[in-house]
């Protein structure tokens, strides 16, 4: 269970939001809005322990990540903006990599299907340079698929994907929380969400659909 | 823990192996560098054998200057050094493993080509021998100290001087005794006490580097 309490963030000499509190119980996804620039970048990478907020804390099963440091970065997967993944190497090296990283080494076989799963059928031992944006968040995003983490904080996960990989992502989404996971996105498209325990939370002071 | 040691150890080995040119164009650099002077002096042996030493051990602390840049900031550029600083492993390691890769990568080519090099210098074997034991202890210390500077610098503008700025000065002892080496042993006196100092900054940076660097890359990273 994610706990946090009173949150505070500062970027520049901005305050982007404070007295944030919230919790996320296994199971549920929260749904995170707001305007460009309202913070939840920031929010998001303060959660992944990523940036240290100003004020507040941010508790994970009762202790706060501070202390537990490696043993919560071992509980949550972060995709950010970028998405991670070496231009030199093949698909299949780069996730490989990246699950020997996160603490959970995965036989080739399963990172075979994941790449076939989200549709790179054909382009698992490309350098990733070779493909497409979209394609490169595919290989991005197959992390979800051979995770074993409980929290996933996604930023703008659907962004360069086409109908189809959106569609996919979705049910990967309902799956891991319908398993009992926990996640946290942000996402300007107009993608349902469909799972029966979503929040939403709203950052910024501009009220929707005002520039 | 060896695992991911070796992974990205392995990792970063193979991205060298993909583009080459990252660790050629030191390796063109040093060679070009130090072939240079005996052109320009010209080709009196006793001054080449005076000036040898400080002017490899120049030029190798000028090409790993140069080589700095490729440590963190690909990995900065692309996302990748985010997602190590989120894994459970502990960070001096994985930015150990880094550093070991970047010396392999940039490092040892030069303490290989060396004693080539030694050769235009009409070096009597037992110089060339100190030379290269040198640098084999001195390089990696220079790969250490330089990472601190790389990770404080990442993502700044024009970071390559500053890189330069802030690294050079810590470098200078290993400057001073690498090349003492050889001068101590070829005039008698035994090379072994700077070799000994060579060992104990390479030892000193091998244990405080990575914790060092693992802290300015939380930092850059924020």
């Amino acid at each position: 269970m994610l706990n946090v309490t009173s949150l505070q963030c500062i970027r520049g000499d901005r305050s982007l939001f404070q007295d944030l509190s919230f919790e996320l119980s296994a199971g549920e996804l929260m749904h995170l809005v707001g305007h460009n620039g309202s913070g939840k970048t920031t929010l998001l990478r303060t959660l992944a322990a990523l940036a240290e907020p100003a004020a507040g804390t941010v508790a994970w099963d009762g202790k706060s990540i501070d202390d537990l440091q490696e043993e919560y970065t071992g509980n949550v997967l972060y995709i950010g903006h970028k998405n991670a993944i070496k231009d030199d190497l093949t698909a299949i090296e780069n996730l490989q990599i990246a699950c020997v990283l996160d603490g959970s080494p995965v036989a080739e076989d399963h990172v075979w299907q994941a790449l076939a799963k989200i549709g790179l059928k054909g382009f698992e031992d490309l350098p990733t340079r070779v493909l497409s944006q979209g394609q490169k968040r595919r290989v991005s995003l197959a992390r979800l698929l051979l995770s074993k983490t409980r929290l996933w904080i996604l930023d703008e996960p659907f962004v360069a994907l086409d109908k189809a990989a959106v569609s996919l992502l979705q049910q990967v989404l309902r799956e891991h929380i319908e398993a009992g996971g926990m996640a946290i996105i942000t996402t300007h498209q107009d993608v349902e969400l469909i799972t029966d325990q979503v929040k939403c939370l709203e950052l910024g002071w501009k009220k929707q659909g005002r520039v | 823990m060896m695992k991911v040691f070796i992974t990205v150890l392995r990792r970063d080995l193979l991205l060298a192996m993909r583009r080459k040119s990252d660790f050629t164009s030191t390796l063109f650099f040093f060679v070009v560098v130090v072939s240079l002077f005996p052109l320009a002096i010209g080709p009196e042996l006793e001054t080449l054998r005076l000036i040898a030493p400080g002017i490899v051990w120049v030029a190798a602390l000028l090409a790993s200057m140069l080589a700095l840049d490729h440590i963190f900031s690909s990995d900065y550029i692309d996302g990748t050094l985010e997602q190590m600083l989120l894994t459970p492993q502990p960070l001096t390691m994985l930015v150990l493993a880094k550093i070991i890769a970047h010396w392999l990568i940039t490092g040892l080519p030069l303490v290989l080509i060396a004693p080539v090099l030694g050769l235009q210098y009409d070096l009597s074997l037992q110089a060339i021998g100190i030379l290269v034991l040198g640098l084999l202890l001195g390089t990696p210390a220079l790969s250490l100290i330089g990472a601190i500077g790389a990770a404080l610098t990442l993502g700044l503008r024009g970071g390559g001087i500053l890189v330069s700025l802030l690294v050079l000065p810590l470098t200078i002892p290993v400057l001073i005794f690498g090349a003492g080496a050889v001068e101590a042993g070829v005039s008698g006196l035994g090379a072994e006490g700077h070799l000994y100092l060579l060992s104990a900054m390479l030892v000193m940076s091998l244990f405080l580097a990575p914790l060092a660097t693992a802290i300015a890359l939380r930092v850059a990273l924020e």
